[in-house]
């Protein structure tokens, strides 16, 4: 079967494609250049800069595959940094690994994979898809965790559709990290102690301000950080700068320790208060997606509202557009801008984006 | 079986070349500049070279300064030109907007630096007209940069018209000629340009290695200061061995001329016209007459990088324009500069052909291609039709 692999130079992407070659299939490398590497544009972060790129070259010359490099500079900007800059100039705080997912890898990589008549995509993501027949004979695909808990990555996926599913490959799924990296010095592969990345690839060093300014010129406006009182207790200079539970970097004195607990856009606002101001038990999210159809209403799933956080048992009330959560216990910082994804033990029931 | 059909980004090497320059790196270590023998047969195969590249070009061989490629050549013409002509005020330049990189982004340094520059356009055909240069030229003007044979679409540019018309304003003429040097038995006194610029890997030579002719007579500063080699033009100890490679190509090229460049001619239009009679929606970029071996195609509703993966996995090797600009996302300056879409840039090929290709290579190509752009336009007009 010929699949193409996406590879990042990443140690996980290129273990996937090594997997993949020892199980006989015609495995492709394909890298996405996501920004200008060239001209200065942009400082890089820790992904996909042209030292990985030239590391899953390398990965692929060893491996005997064939690999190339796809220019995806104009999607990446469309559908993930155009809209990670909005969302913080609307004051949320957005995942735009999602979006990276959903629309270039599962979409313009995957239209690419079949003009090369591969079958499927196949990423570095822990993370499983399971094919089930249904009694009218059609294929359905689930979502499922992936079996390393520290490492899954579902959180980022829950927007895949049922036809991208059923053309996603996943062969870190059964997988820990530890023995994806011992593969790796199987293979003898020069990726294998390569450190993970955990930033944003485009936002270099975490300084996502920066960035969003240097997008946006018209944000860094300052604004007042008000207590829940009402009352102005201090300035700030871009309301970008904040996301909901954020402690660090107020500027303010206080004796008790004061959280972001709002944010305003239109009044370029920022609400603060104590920790107890940030539980919350109901959210709301919109652009929902369900892996197969949206549960029953009331249903009792667990959700999860962060990225590498524990889930939350709670009721779910939810149509294709939207959905309504009440927790059984009240919820910290809950972010808007954030996916919330539900869970049924390790099955992805979908998701969508916090309000 | 692979085929390769990128000569315009590089060619294989010639078996006696990599012969000459192995058996030079081993055997020939001499220094050129020392006057004991090991230096004597060093330099011996410095003249050799030099008068093979010189025939190659219908010029003499103390008119040709060996260099490290296409680009230095370029940049020696232009930067050296400049530098003379400083002191006498003249500090303006002018090329068409169709040039090399190598070209263009000298010139756009030099224009960071107090020159100032005006750029030919092309029409769809691809050819300079040369009433445009007796438009722009002035008494500032100290040098006329246009390439003989673009590297994209292979239009050939009217050299010899140009040259003249620059000599009367009393500008210097330089001709990128890497497209065409090897293809073609040059003659620098048809041509009538000051100086021009040649690289071996483009007709069966080594990289890294170049020249750049300079008329006899035509003074030049050195853009890389150093030693006297080179008659003080180019600094650095030689690449004894790259240069008697390049020789040695010079010579292959010399013997297999014109007989060659026909033959290359008509697997050219073979490839050409079964493309655009069994590709639908495919079109020439770049109608004027051109050099012999290339041919530029484009494929509506393609991306063009997506067709050259998939050609590649069929074994067959193209390319989407300059190699030298592969791997950015601006579409092609050449086929722009013609007038053409950003998306008529973006769903080009160009088929560049030489020395081992034949009519079987031809065949598989024309065979290999319409299924696929009509794969690719499956595709993406899915893609259209969901986003």
């Amino acid at each position: 079967m010929r699949i193409v692999a996406a590879m990042s130079g990443g140690v996980d992407s290129s273990v996937a494609a090594a997997l993949l070659t020892t199980d006989g299939h015609d495995v492709i490398g394909l890298s996405m250049q996501l920004y200008d590497q060239v001209n200065g544009k942009y400082e890089f972060g820790s992904c996909c800069t042209l030292d990985d790129l030239a590391d899953a070259r390398r990965v692929a010359v060893r491996l005997g595959i064939p690999h190339y490099i796809v220019n995806f500079e104009r999607q990446f900007e469309e559908h993930v940094i155009s809209h990670f800059v909005q969302e913080y100039v609307n004051a949320r705080t957005p995942i735009p690994c999602v979006q990276c997912n959903s629309d270039l890898k599962f979409s313009s990589l995957l239209e690419r994979a079949r003009g090369l008549d591969a079958d499927y995509v196949a990423t570095g993501h822990y993370a499983r898809v399971a094919k089930l027949s249904t009694d009218d004979g059609s294929d359905i695909y689930q979502l499922r965790r992936a079996i390393d808990d520290n490492k899954d990555q579902t959180y980022f996926l829950f927007s895949l559709t049922q036809e991208q599913l059923s053309r996603a490959c996943f062969p870190l799924g059964e997988l820990t990290k530890s023995a994806v990296r011992e593969h790796a010095r199987t293979y003898g592969l020069n990726v294998a102690d390569k450190p993970d990345s955990h930033e944003i690839c485009f936002v270099p060093d975490g300084q996502y301000a920066d960035f969003v300014e240097s997008r946006s010129p018209e944000i860094s406006t300052s604004g007042n950080i008000v207590n829940h009182a009402g009352d102005t207790i201090g300035q700030h200079a871009g309301i970008h700068r904040f996301t909901i539970g954020q402690r660090k970097g107020l500027g303010l004195s206080s004796d008790k320790p004061l959280y972001v607990t709002a944010l305003d856009a239109q009044s370029s606002t920022v609400t603060v208060g104590p920790r107890h101001a940030l539980e919350r038990t109901r959210l709301t999210a919109s652009n929902v997606n369900w892996i197969l159809k949206a549960p029953p209403h009331g249903a009792h799933v667990s959700a999860q509202i962060r990225h590498h956080h524990p889930v939350a048992l709670c009721r779910v009330w939810a149509d294709d557009k939207e959905l309504e959560l009440e927790f059984d216990h009240p919820q910290q910082a809950i972010a808007p801008g954030q996916a919330v994804v539900i869970y049924d033990g390790d099955l992805v029931l979908g998701g969508g984006w916090i309000e | 079986m692979r085929i390769y059909l990128d000569h315009n980004a590089t060619t294989p090497v010639d078996s006696t070349v990599v012969d000459t320059v192995s058996n030079v790196l081993r055997d020939c270590y001499g220094n050129a500049s020392s006057v004991h023998t090991f230096g004597q047969s060093a330099k011996a195969l410095l003249d050799d070279a030099r008068a093979s590249v010189a025939a190659l070009l219908g010029a003499k061989p103390v008119e040709i300064v060996f260099t490290g490629g296409g680009t230095e050549s370029d940049n020696l013409a232009i930067r050296g030109a400049a530098g003379v002509s400083s002191p006498s005020g003249r500090r303006h330049l002018i090329a068409s907007t169709i040039e090399h990189e190598a070209v263009l982004n000298t010139i756009k340094d030099l224009t960071r630096h107090g020159w100032t520059a005006t750029y030919l356009p092309v029409g769809a055909s691809g050819i300079v007209n040369p009433s445009d240069l007796e438009t722009a030229i002035t008494d500032q003007t100290a040098l006329v940069s246009v390439m003989h044979a673009n590297n994209e679409i292979g239009t050939l540019q009217p050299i010899t018209e140009l040259a003249s018309i620059a000599h009367t304003h009393g500008a210097l003429f330089h001709t990128d000629a890497v497209q065409t040097a090897g293809k073609y038995r040059l003659s620098t006194s048809e041509l009538g340009a000051d100086l021009l610029s040649i690289s071996g890997h483009k007709f069966n030579g080594p990289k890294g290695v170049g020249a750049l002719w300079v008329r006899r007579g035509t003074r030049l500063t050195s853009s890389l200061t150093g030693g006297r080699q080179e008659r003080n033009r180019r600094a650095g100890t030689e690449n004894v061995a790259g240069i008697a490679g390049l020789g040695v190509a010079a010579q292959v090229a010399v013997d297999k001329l014109p007989g060659e460049t026909s033959r290359l001619r008509r697997l050219r239009d073979r490839l050409e016209s079964e493309i655009l009679c069994n590709v639908s929606g495919s079109e020439l970029n770049g109608t004027g007459q051109r050099v012999s071996n290339t041919t530029n195609i484009s494929f509506d509703g393609i991306e063009a990088e997506a067709l050259l993966i998939a050609l590649d996995l069929e074994g067959i090797a193209v390319s989407t324009g300059s190699a030298c600009s592969s791997g950015t996302l601006e579409p092609s300056h050449v086929l722009r500069a013609m007038g053409f879409s950003p998306q008529r840039a973006q769903s080009s090929i160009r088929f560049s052909l030489g020395l081992g290709n034949t009519e079987e290579h031809v065949t598989r190509v024309v065979e290999s291609l319409p299924p696929i752009v009509s794969k690719l336009r499956q595709l993406s007009g899915r893609h259209a039709s969901r986003t």
